[in-house]
């Protein structure tokens, strides 16, 4: 039978890299890669799965990674805001952000961003209603929501011009 | 916002899992998609000893149609995968509405049908939807296995019939009649409800119809998910129309014992009761009708 442990080793592999490291059991997700990976990104709010403000891609999945221990990713592969950033540049759909505007402080725009990347993968032109659905699990205290919902609008459209051309 | 240090052990199989449990008695937790759990450790609301991780049980998965039109739901199913399922779409539409209106895309990822049961909160979708479903919640322990009626499993705010050295392994849900309906209200998408209904309503073959049997059930209304018998009592025999689900919201003001707090006053909630109930039971009156809505 396993040994319940205080410590503990994970494999895992973050942003396409392997990690092998021993951590605390209590360790979240979101600390692992702050502290631990160096990946500070990922923006820690409310620590209880409210604010979105942490979220990453666990398999492809959006999860809160301040609700999961790192111990729990054995053999998972996590995507932080740093894995969906181009080397020297901004993605599509962050460089809609920037030209709409859709951050003032910018402590949301990590969670926003993987939030709508996972949206974008299972519905290529969600609806108005649907973005607006979709980040209302991201607390953006600065309230930017229109301009947000404007960057991901304007993601879809660039995108449907760029298969017609 | 930190939990407590903790031991934790990764379960590989189910009889590994409560092994585990019987060696730190009263000390642990089981720990399957950690939404309820996770904010809760960190809050340090509890302070386990020990976490059981089962995420890692197969006999706990899995989305299975039973004999007679039922299903049978592993404990680990996430709630996306019962929103997305075709097999839970064709068998009970309502669980589908259920687990669409549980949290956002991120807690739907992670969050289990099991833990929203074994979790119990009051305002959950999940647990008012099997109650009006007539499931059955299958346990195992180191006493054997047992099955308890979803009607004998909520206890009261977050309790159940689930004793400490147990683990919820499956739900097992019955055929569900054409006529449902769901309602809620909630300040935001994915916040849990003001107040809710689901109902399931069967009807005599006759015309015009007349309901023979109905199960309404009321969430965040009370300290658990509650069947709204007085409203029940107004429907059955009756023929199902605006007129009767108007009277039956208006009957089920006294069954609700619903909480004041910064949301909602208690008097709000009741009165949301009743107009969710009526809005359900049009929606069951158009799906027997054939007109979706």
């Amino acid at each position: 039978m396993t040994t319940p442990s205080e410590r503990l080793a994970v494999r895992l592999t973050v942003n396409g890299r392997p990690v092998e490291q021993v951590v605390e059991a209590r360790r979240s997700l979101a600390d692992f890669l702050r502290e631990d990976l160096g990946l500070t990104g990922t923006h820690v709010g409310c620590e209880h799965g409210v604010c979105g403000a942490c979220t990453v891609l666990v398999d492809g999945r959006s999860a809160r990674s301040c609700l999961l221990f790192a111990a729990q990713l054995e053999g998972r592969a996590v995507t932080t805001i740093e894995g969906l950033t181009p080397a020297g540049g901004l993605s599509p759909l962050q460089e809609s952000f920037r030209v709409c505007h859709a951050m003032q402080c910018g402590f949301c725009t990590p969670g926003m961003i993987v939030t709508t990347t996972e949206l974008l993968a299972r519905e290529p032109a969600p609806s108005t209603e649907a973005i607006r659905e979709a980040i209302s699990g991201n607390l953006c205290m600065c309230t930017g929501y229109v301009n947000i919902v404007r960057a991901v609008e304007r993601a879809v459209a660039a995108r449907a011009e760029g298969a017609r051309a | 916002m930190k939990p407590a240090p903790f031991r934790y052990a990764r379960a590989g199989t189910l009889a590994e899992a409560i092994a585990l449990l019987a060696a730190a008695p009263g000390e642990h937790k089981v720990l399957a998609g950690g939404q309820s759990l996770v904010p809760m450790l960190n809050m340090r609301l509890v302070r386990p000893a020990v976490l059981v991780d089962v995420n890692g049980l197969r006999e706990l998965t899995g989305i299975t149609p039973g004999p007679e039109g039922g299903l049978r739901l592993g404990a680990l199913t996430r709630h996306a995968e019962l929103a997305a399922s075709p097999a839970v779409l064709e068998r009970a539409p309502l669980l589908v509405e259920a687990a669409r209106h549980v949290g956002h895309a991120a807690i739907r990822n992670q969050g289990t049908l099991g833990g929203s049961l074994a979790h119990a909160d009051p305002a959950a979708e999940l647990p008012a939807a099997l109650l009006a479903l007539d499931a059955r919640v299958r346990i195992s322990g180191p006493r054997g296995a047992r099955e308890v009626a979803a009607e004998a499993f909520f206890r009261g705010l977050l309790t159940t019939a689930l004793e400490a050295d147990e683990i919820l392994t499956a739900i097992e849900v019955p055929a569900q009649p054409p006529g449902w309906g769901f309602a809620e209200i909630a300040r935001r998408p994915g916040d849990f409800a003001l107040a809710g209904v689901a109902a399931v309503v069967r009807v005599a073959p006759d015309a015009p119809a007349h309901v023979e049997h109905a199960r309404l059930v009321g969430f965040g209304v009370a300290d658990r998910p509650l069947r709204l018998a007085g409203a029940e009592r107004h429907l059955t025999g009756r023929p199902l129309d605006a007129d009767i689900a108007a009277r039956a919201g208006a009957a089920a003001g006294p069954d609700c014992d619903p909480p004041s707090d910064v949301h909602g006053s208690a008097d709000y909630r009741r009165h949301l009761a009743t107009v969710l109930i009526e809005r359900a039971l049009l929606q069951a009156t158009s799906r027997l009708a054939g007109r979706p809505r």
